[in-house]
């Protein structure tokens, strides 16, 4: 017990690495305000795009929905950081982390907001219409308010998603939470810096989590 | 050179592909391993608590809602680092194959249980009502009834989740498990040269898009009754 105490829960160390977890929480904090709204605005675009009615710009962006679903996020982070070097393109950690995070989000946003949009039936269309709404304003004021509403679970989902997948910005030496904790965790030999990170994931996302699954449980009775 | 020729050099090197395609294609073999691994533990995982937590014992319940949370809300790569630098220093030692293995079965049978368990509570309350009118026991009502209605709703969402999950596998790469990622960097390291990530990006299109597919064509076939 001591053992493990020592090596998972040991309070000096933690104390220590405080300071740098809270400077990592810090840029965490900051690519979830990057990339968030980018993705869910970026991800309605995409969506209204798969449903144009022209299958000439419908069939690029669903390969390109797929394509980006396909490859894992963390691939896409390393050919765009370390590949695109190669092609004389040096993006810094920052904005190669936001760029990969950007195509994988807004394609899984995407995929949200299509199926949402799809679920409002063609009826709510031509009423809008009949009543002199044009195109542009049926979308913004009726199908995609209760599009959205159909889907909130989802979104919200995916966004938790995305909060953690800015664990993986570590990997390309970005300064975030789980980084800061890794370097803790190497220059003090003892995994407890980790723990705590975790432990600050587990505080900012159980409440999400909670939330989503009372919102999940009632969308499915 | 002109663009042309400077791009297919950095990224689509005969040389280098004839010299590394061989990883990379070991590579996927370990990644197809890993994922049907990690599927097959952390399906049946899931399937087995959803079940468990229909009994309603409250004290299994609560352990299982704890566990669901915390694997929910937990980004993998911090579970993986926890596991892998953390188990050693207790005695432990896993291999980095085992570690991935481990961490995604869970981290999928905690998605699998919520998605499950939504569907059983779709099932209305007469079907359980009705069967346990016939005789059946309660596992048999379970098992026969309500179990067999309830899979074939979550099909879909546990598709794409379960895609989601299993792409995972690239993290692999941060603690040396062979994988696509893994072999990638190593190769482009060595070469010094980019193709070696675009065969590894190709490698997962050609694992992953038909899955994506099957996923799409799986949401259109049971399509949700939303309104």
């Amino acid at each position: 017990m001591d053992v493990f105490v020592s090596q998972f829960l040991n309070v000096e160390i933690i104390t220590q690495a405080w300071p740098l977890l809270m400077r990592g929480l810090g840029m965490t904090a900051l690519l979830c305000v990057a990339v968030i709204p980018l993705g869910l605005v970026g991800g309605l675009l995409v969506a209204l795009v798969c449903l144009s009615r022209h299958r000439a710009v419908r069939w690029p962006a669903f390969v390109l929905v797929d394509f980006f679903r396909a490859v894992p996020p963390l691939v896409l982070l390393i050919f765009i950081y370390a590949g695109l070097p190669f092609a004389g393109i040096r993006p810094s950690p920052f904005v190669a982390v936001c760029v990969a995070f950007l195509l994988n989000t807004g394609a899984y946003y995407g995929e949200i907001y299509r199926a949402g949009i799809d679920s409002i039936g063609k009826g709510q269309w031509e009423a809008a219409r009949s009543t002199g709404l044009t195109a542009g304003q049926t979308l913004t004021w009726v199908i995609i308010p209760q599009a959205v509403r159909n889907v909130l679970p989802d979104l919200v989902s995916n966004t938790v998603e995305v909060v953690k997948l800015t664990s993986i910005a570590s990997v390309v030496a970005l300064p975030e939470l789980l980084y800061s904790a890794d370097m803790a965790r190497s220059l003090t030999y003892n995994p407890s810096p980790i723990v705590a990170a975790a432990a600050i994931y587990l505080a900012l996302l159980w409440p999400c989590v909670r939330l989503l699954s009372r919102l999940e449980h009632r969308v499915g009775r | 050179m002109d663009a042309s020729a400077i791009f297919l050099d950095a990224f689509l090197n005969r040389a280098v592909i004839d010299r590394y395609l061989p990883d990379i294609l070991k590579g996927m073999v370990v990644t197809v391993e890993i994922a049907l691994a990690v599927v097959a533990t952390g399906i049946a995982l899931g399937l087995a608590l959803a079940a468990l937590r229909s009994f309603r014992v409250r004290a299994v319940n609560a352990a299982i809602v704890l566990f669901v949370d915390v694997f929910r809300a937990l980004p993998p790569l911090v579970v993986i680092l926890i596991v892998y630098f953390g188990l050693p220093s207790v005695g432990i030692t896993l291999s980095g194959f085992a570690v991935l293995w481990l961490v995604l079965s869970l981290v999928l049978a905690a998605f699998a249980e919520e998605i499950f368990w939504s569907g059983i509570l779709s099932i209305r309350k007469g079907q359980w009502e009705a069967a346990r009118s016939t005789g059946l026991t309660f596992v048999q009502t379970l098992v026969w009834v309500i179990l067999p209605q309830a899979v074939r709703m979550t099909v879909p969402p546990l598709t794409n989740r379960t895609i989601a999950i299993t792409k995972n596998s690239a993290l692999g790469a941060v603690i040396g498990v062979p994988e696509i990622l893994m072999q990638a960097q190593t190769a482009q390291s060595f070469s010094g040269n980019a193709t070696p990530l675009l065969l590894g990006a190709i490698a997962y299109i050609v694992l992953f898009v038909p899955v994506v597919g099957l996923g799409r064509w799986l949401e259109t076939r049971f399509a949700w009754g939303r309104s």
